[in-house]
Order: structure tokens, then C-alpha cells, then sequence
């Protein structure tokens, strides 16, 4: 095992890259040993995408030198790196979708190989390794797990010695996770380096024997993940001292705030997924979390729940009222207040200012003078005071939404909902891409507003966000929701098999 | 071997020197196009941005003309801009600004000789109407059938240019006046004549509405809820949904607003300047707003001066064609230029330009 560890395949040297007066990645040094599987921690923006893509020769560096198997290493060009042994699955896969999963290996070889030989070799791979794919579906008809089974396929057939892997988890369930994580260790066993790029910190854990930890572009530091508690880790990462908010005490069981019935809604394009047999309540100082992998329905379910979307084959109550048919805006003026996933052109518009973005939602018209004339100093008062009150860094109300991060937007956003003070609160994916500091500031005020009175269905991919503050679960698999379960009675395990049991 | 590039921040000052840059880039370019058909660069450009403000031999007629030249491009500027906020693309104003005119007419000249101080107002309201069916079948069309207002709005331009032919030489025909083509003037219909309201200078109601439509429309778009829906549906449609608003009802009101204002500059235009419905009736007021639209930035007051700036060129190239025998396509080549001179700028505002490597 010493042996090993002293053994470097991959080093780089004082890398520094800027974007305009961005340093994406300052003096950037890191040892990756043979037959290890290395983490890249950061979160959003701290620089890890910009370090691999030098790496895999999508970037140049500014400065800095790179040595791989103990020799200069400057790829001018992905291919220049899968020549030289690296690889690469990316986040976004990059398949064509009208092609079957073996074609799709095919045309991505560099060197020409006989279609027979390289069947005979992906047969062997994927056996080896666990990477099941039936070879003749075609791409579009496969899970997400398949595709990047396939993707990771295609990066194999290239025996690379250095694997970089892009946050492989944030499209798989739970099960496939696991058959991933087995494949990966099989890999480094046989002495094949992974580069495992993420921010999930309890899978790091399990997988990692080293975890290199980035912040604003620079590196913290080594450390070993199997010795550390993921809070430790995470409070490297972020550099400060995390909170973990609770749930909210107690719903109120006898006053029913919202129930939705949904038989059947179909989706308005073709790659939408139909909703089927949705049934979920919530209640007064309650939340509801609505997990699942990504494309399950979430944004199907929202437009139905925001009311952007109307069908007759559902029903919403709210509080004794049917309101299936009422727009976002009638739905705003008796008490609900949404915040959709896809912060810049849904929930706010990059080219107008803040001002202008509080206007979006004005449910009780408070912005509105006598005749629909626009009444500036109360949309100034309130976009200071959400600016205040949530920490928006911003020059100011008439900064352009778009000049903001995306942490702060969204804390802008959650914050214009919220200050409307709403008796039902629906949020798609409330923390997504923000970092960890404003996240946990996030959460809390959904739970302080639960709290006072209000209810919540907090939709979002992160479990673990799910978890810690929802007083019940239910998962969306295919358009279909699983019962509703309270969050305490739920194992680990099972909601795997929820997630993914019904999935295929 | 290029590449465009969004800036990430948009300067603010340059954008608000667009305007300038490319009135002073077309007067450049324009002066070479002048020397080449023979004419003085200078003379011409001091003849069309110059002489009309101050020479003594012109003004006096020449100031109160770019008002009058410049009001049907304000009104129909401004009645465009706000469709365009909205990524509404009527470019048919010209076909509704015909259509006004002529239902106006229509009306007032089917009660000729009849006097009454209700035709005049009732002519401008039904002006305003013919503008505004003209620009409901685009509408109509956009919001049922998903069907592109820039065709419909752009064909229905050249039916109405033969609906105005078929009224000059049938139905709006002068009887009394010799088989030519043309309807009755009715600036010799007092009921109906659109007449000066300064003696001796042409300057009639049209300039004035012009002036209090550009404090409308500012009210509008900036001080109104109204004016921030559009202005939201125009940035995304996505984000304008969610905010409960019916895109297909902002999009009627666009269209009714640029067809109102349309057809509202026919009528002025038929019965004050112009006089009767005739063949060449319009003279392309419709789409050289288009150009006023964007210089003055879809801002109101910047619609003002774009108009202003662009009647001047109208004016002052009229001088140059009796002046210096300028013909007048080379006024419309000047014209197009500023258009295009502004959105190049425009495009290195928003851009910048990247020579992609030698691979």
C-alpha cells in the first residue's frame, strides 16, 4: 500500500488561469498516485472545472507546467490526452441520442478498430467491471446511469491511465451510485487513477483515498477523507463554520393547507415527462420534500403546482378553494408564493434590475398605485429591505439581475417570495448551485417561515437537503410520486428502492 | 476566422453613443458616396443637417417641415418600439398607415358635402381604426396559428398599397376631377381637413399628438405596470408566465398600439399634408420608422429626436435634390446607412471580436 502512495502518475505545477480579472485557478498544485482515486472538492466556482479541463486539454494554462508518468505533459487538445492515457466522463453527457449505444462508442475512437474487435473488448469491459449496457439500445432509450455507462465505456476502450470523472453522481439514484462506486474501485485497484471531481462530501468518504480541497481558486489542502467527518470536510471546503438547520416542531395536522390530485397530465413537448397518480397534502408549519434524480417530473410538477401550466385532469384544493384554474398571479393574491428552479428567465430576468425583478411577483399589489401606475418608493423599501434581510451582495436595487452571482439571486429570489409572507410556499431546487453558507441561511428561513405558520413543498435533488429539513418525504419516479412518508420513519435504503425501483 | 463573443458587461455610455456614432459614421461614408456622384461632400452634408436649421433662405419654410415630416415618424416609432420591447416584429406600418388614411378618408368623403364639426374627430377615430384591423390580422394570426407577424405584417403592406390604388382610381375617385387618379382634396372639405393650427407654417394637429404621444408612451413604458409587462414578456416569455401575465393578450396589445398609431399618422397625413388618397400616397414613413425606432433606442424621448433627426434628412436631402440635383435614392441609401451603422455599433457594444486560432 506504501508502495503505491509514493508512486505519482499525474503532478501539477503552480497552475494559474484567469478569465478577464477572474483567477480561476491560482497556483494550482497537485499530486495524483497511481492506482488512487483523488478527490477534487470544491464547491461552485472554486475552480475545479477550469483545473480538469487543462488537464484533459479543453483550456490552456496561463502559467504552469504539468508531468504525467514522469514526463512533460502540455495536451493541446482532448485528443493530445487520450492519446497520452487521460480520460474523461463529463457531467453533461455528450452522446447522440439517435444512435445505438455501441455506434456511439464507435465513432468517439481516435485509432481506427475493427467493428468485431472493439465489440469483442466492450463485451469484456463491461463485464469486468459491472458497466451493464445493452450495446444495441439506442441512446435516447436509455437511463441516465445507462448513458454514462456508456460514456464511461468509451472513455475505457482508450486503457487511459488517468481517469477524470466530472460529478458522475448528481444523475444517478442512489443504487446506481453504488454500482458506480464499484466499478471505480475495481478500476483503481487494476491501477487505473480517477480523478473524482464533486461536492457531495459523505460519498467522498466512501470512495476517496485522497481529497485535494479548492476554494476560490486556490488549493486549502490534502486531506484524507477516511479521517475526517464530512462536516470537517465541508467546513474546509467552505471555510467558515456551517449551521445545520432543523425542521420545523410540529405540523399542525387539522389544518389542511393544499391537497393535489393528479390522474394523469401530459407533457407539452415530447421530451416532458407525464405526471401519473399524484396525490400529496400538506399542512400548516409543515414540509413537504418531493425528492427524485433530475427529469422526473420536478419541473412538470411545478408548472402544474405555479399554475403556468393548467389542465383539467387536476386537483388542487387550497385551503376548501379549487384553484386548478387560477393563473400564478390569482394563486399569488390568496396566499401562495412559488420559486421555480431556473433562477435567470424564469424566476428572475438577467437584463432587468432588481427593482424590476421584485416587480415579477406582486401578489397583493403592493407595488401598484391607483390606475396600474407603479409605485417606486414601496418597490424601493421592499427590494432594500429583501437585499438586507437575506445578505444579497449587490450594488444595489438597480443592479442588473444578472450581474449578481448565482447564490445571491437565488437568495434574492427565495427572499421576494418569502417576504411576501405566503401561506404555502413552493420551491424547485432552493439551493442548487449556491454555496454552502448561503445555503444553510436558505433552508433556515424556509424552516422559520414553516415555523410561523406557513407550509411548505420544498421540491430539490440534494437528499440530504431533503432530509434534514422535511417533516415528510415522497419521491417522484417517472412522473409518479411515491406516498408521502414522514422523514423520521424513512431508511436510507428504501428510499433507493423507491427511487429507482419504479424507474425502469 | 472570427468570433463573437457576448461581453460580460454591457458599457452604458457607449451604448448611449450608438446614435451619435452612426449619425456621424453615415455622414462620412455618405459624403463619399456624394463625391462619387459628383457632388461637394461638404455643400451636400451642410445642405441636409445644416441648411434647413439655419440658413435664412430655408428655414423659415424648412423648420416647420421637420416637424411635419418628423410627426408620422414619431407616432409610428412609437407605436413599433413598444411592440419590439415586447419581441413583437410589426414591420407592416406602412400597410397600416395607408389603411388609416384610407378609411379615414372613406368615411369623411362618403359624407361630403355634408359639414359638421363630428366628422373631423370621427374621421380621426376611424383612421385610427382602419390602422388598427390592419394590424389585428398579424395578431390574430401570431397568437391562433403561431403564424410570423414579420410576413403577414410585411405582405399586408403590398395589399394595401393595392387597395390604395384601387381607391385612387375606383372607389375614392374625384368625380369632378377629370378621369385623374386621386380622390376629392380635402383640405377643401372643411369638415374634414386637417388643417395648420399656425398660420403660415403647415404645422397641423398631427405634430402636436406627436409630442404629447412621446409623454404618453414615456408614462407608459416607465411609470405604468402595463409598460413593465411588456417589457418582461419582451426578455422572457418564460419569465413573463410565471408572473401570471397572457402573452397572447400583450401581444394584441402591441400590435393594436402600433396599428393605432399607424393608422392615427395616415389620417393626420391624408387629410393635412398630403390632401387626397392618391396612387403614391405613401412615401415609406412606415418603414423609415422602423430606423427611427432603434436610433432613438425604443426610448421615447430618444424617439423624439431620432424622428427629429431623421425628418431632417428628409428635409435637407429634398434640398440637396433641387440644390445640387442629388438623386433621391442616394437620401435613401443615406438613411439605410444610419440604420445600419447603428446595429454594427451596436453589435461591438454587445460583442467583442475574437480571431480564432490557427488550428
Amino acid at each position: 500500500m506504501n508502495n503505491k502512495i509514493e508512486n505519482t502518475l499525474f503532478q501539477c505545477r503552480a497552475i494559474n488561469k484567469e478569465f478577464g480579472n477572474v483567477r480561476a485557478n491560482n497556483d494550482i498544485s497537485i499530486n495524483v498516485r497511481s492506482s488512487q482515486i483523488h478527490a477534487l472538492l470544491g464547491e461552485n466556482g472554486a475552480g475545479k472545472s477550469t483545473l480538469v479541463k487543462i488537464i484533459y486539454g479543453l483550456l490552456q494554462p496561463d502559467s504552469g507546467s504539468m508531468t504525467f508518468l514522469n514526463e512533460e505533459y502540455s495536451p493541446k487538445s482532448p485528443k493530445d490526452a487520450r492519446a497520452l492515457g487521460v480520460g474523461m466522463v463529463f457531467q453533461h453527457f455528450s452522446l447522440f441520442e439517435p444512435l445505438t449505444a455501441f455506434e456511439n462508442i464507435l465513432v468517439g475512437l481516435d485509432k481506427e478498430l475493427g467493428e468485431k474487435e472493439l465489440h469483442a473488448s466492450v463485451i469484456m469491459l463491461s463485464e469486468s467491471y459491472g458497466l451493464e449496457v445493452n450495446l444495441s439500445s439506442f441512446i435516447g432509450d436509455l437511463s441516465a446511469g445507462e448513458r454514462q455507462r456508456v460514456e464511461i465505456i468509451r472513455a475505457l476502450i482508450q486503457k487511459p491511465k488517468l481517469l477524470i470523472m466530472d460529478e458522475p453522481t448528481s444523475v444517478l439514484t442512489p443504487f446506481e451510485c453504488e454500482s458506480l462506486f464499484k466499478t471505480l474501485k475495481k478500476l483503481a485497484s487494476e491501477g487505473t487513477s480517477i480523478l473524482y471531481i464533486s461536492h457531495k462530501l459523505k460519498e467522498i468518504a466512501d470512495l476517496c483515498d485522497t481529497a485535494s480541497v479548492l476554494r476560490k481558486g486556490a488549493i486549502v489542502g490534502e486531506y484524507d477523507p477516511k479521517k475526517m467527518t464530512p462536516r470537517e470536510l465541508g467546513e474546509i471546503m467552505v471555510g467558515q463554520s456551517l449551521f445545520e438547520p432543523k425542521r420545523p416542531v410540529a405540523a399542525n395536522k387539522s389544518n389542511k393547507v393544499l391537497s393535489v390530485k393528479i390522474n394523469e397530465v401530459k407533457p407539452d413537448t415530447q421530451f416532458g415527462v407525464t405526471l401519473k397518480n399524484i396525490d400529496l397534502a400538506v399542512y400548516q408549519s409543515e414540509i413537504l420534500g418531493i425528492g427524485g434524480v433530475a427529469g422526473n417530473g420536478q419541473e412538470e410538477l411545478m408548472q402544474v403546482l405555479t399554475g403556468e401550466k393548467k389542465d383539467r385532469n387536476v386537483s388542487i384544493k387550497y385551503m376548501d378553494n379549487d384553484i386548478e384554474m387560477l393563473n400564478p398571479r390569482e394563486r399569488r393574491e390568496i396566499g401562495l408564493a412559488f420559486a421555480p428552479e431556473e433562477r435567470l428567465g424564469h424566476a428572475a430576468v438577467g437584463n432587468l434590475n432588481l427593482l424590476e425583478n421584485s416587480l415579477i411577483t406582486d401578489p397583493k399589489k403592493r407595488f401598484q398605485m391607483k390606475m396600474g401606475f407603479i409605485d417606486f418608493s414601496e418597490l424601493n423599501e421592499y427590494t432594500n429591505e429583501i437585499i438586507e434581510k437575506f445578505n444579497v451582495k449587490t450594488t444595489g436595487v438597480s443592479a442588473l439581475a444578472s450581474s449578481l452571482s448565482g447564490g445571491n439571486l437565488q437568495k434574492f429570489v427565495v427572499g421576494r417570495e418569502i417576504g411576501q409572507k405566503p401561506s404555502l410556499f413552493i420551491v424547485n431546487q432552493p439551493t442548487w448551485g449556491v454555496d454552502a453558507l448561503s445555503a444553510a441561511n436558505i433552508r433556515q428561513a424556509i424552516v422559520d417561515i414553516a415555523n410561523t405558520g406557513a407550509a411548505i413543498i420544498l421540491i430539490s435533488q440534494d437528499l440530504d437537503e431533503i432530509l434534514e429539513i422535511s417533516n415528510k418525504v415522497a419521491f417522484l419516479t417517472n412522473g409518479n410520486l411515491s406516498i408521502p412518508t414522514n422523514t423520521m420513519d424513512i431508511k436510507t435504503d428504501e428510499i433507493g428502492a423507491i427511487m429507482g425501483g419504479i424507474s425502469d | 476566422m472570427f468570433k463573437l463573443i457576448p461581453r460580460e458587461n454591457v458599457s452604458p455610455v457607449l451604448s448611449l453613443l450608438g446614435p451619435l456614432f452612426s449619425v456621424g459614421l453615415t455622414m462620412i461614408v455618405g459624403g463619399i458616396l456624394f463625391y462619387f456622384l459628383g457632388v461637394d461632400p461638404f455643400a451636400a452634408i451642410k445642405m441636409i443637417f445644416w441648411d434647413p436649421l439655419m440658413s435664412e433662405t430655408f428655414s423659415t419654410y424648412s423648420i416647420p417641415q421637420i416637424f411635419i415630416k418628423g410627426a408620422p415618424l414619431i407616432l409610428i416609432a412609437l407605436g413599433l418600439s413598444v411592440g419590439f420591447k415586447a419581441n413583437v416584429w410589426n414591420i407592416g406600418a406602412e400597410g397600416q398607415y395607408i389603411m388609416g388614411a384610407i378609411f379615414g378618408a372613406s368615411f369623411a368623403l362618403s359624407l361630403y358635402p355634408l359639414e359638421s364639426i363630428v366628422i373631423f374627430p370621427a374621421m380621426i377615430l376611424i383612421g385610427v381604426i382602419g390602422g388598427c384591423l390592419w394590424s389585428m390580422i398579424p395578431a390574430f394570426l401570431k397568437v391562433k396559428f403561431q403564424v410570423n407577424e414579420i410576413l403577414v405584417s410585411l405582405m399586408l403592406v403590398y395589399v394595401a398599397e393595392q387597395i390604395l390604388a384601387l381607391a385612387s382610381l375606383g372607389f375614392l375617385r374625384n368625380p369632378d376631377g377629370a378621369g385623374f387618379p386621386g380622390s376629392r382634396n380635402l383640405n377643401q372639405y372643411t369638415s374634414a381637413s386637417n388643417a395648420e393650427i399656425i398660420a403660415g407654417t403647415g404645422i397641423h394637429l398631427g405634430v402636436l399628438l406627436s409630442f404629447l404621444m412621446v409623454i404618453f408612451f414615456y408614462v407608459l413604458l416607465f411609470r405604468h405596470s402595463l409598460g413593465f409587462k411588456i417589457k418582461l414578456l419582451g426578455n422572457s416569455p418564460k419569465a413573463s408566465g410565471f408572473s401570471g401575465d397572457n402573452p397572447n393578450k400583450l401581444i394584441f396589445l402591441c400590435l393594436t398600439l402600433s396599428g393605432s398609431l399607424a393608422g392615427l399618422a395616415g389620417i393626420m397625413e391624408v387629410a393635412g399634408p398630403a390632401g387626397q388618397i392618391n396612387i403614391d400616397f405613401n412615401v415609406g414613413y412606415g418603414f423609415t420608422a422602423i430606423i427611427v425606432a432603434f436610433l432613438g433606442r425604443l426610448n421615447p424621448i430618444g424617439i423624439f429626436f431620432a424622428g427629429i433627426v431623421m425628418a431632417l434628412t428628409y428635409v435637407g436631402g429634398e434640398l440637396t435634390q433641387f440644390m445640387l440635383n442629388l438623386p433621391a435614392a442616394a437620401i435613401q441609401v443615406f438613411q439605410g446607412m444610419l440604420l445600419f451603422f447603428l446595429l454594427s455599433f451596436d453589435l461591438f457594444v454587445h460583442y467583442k471580436i475574437k480571431l480564432k486560432g490557427n488550428k
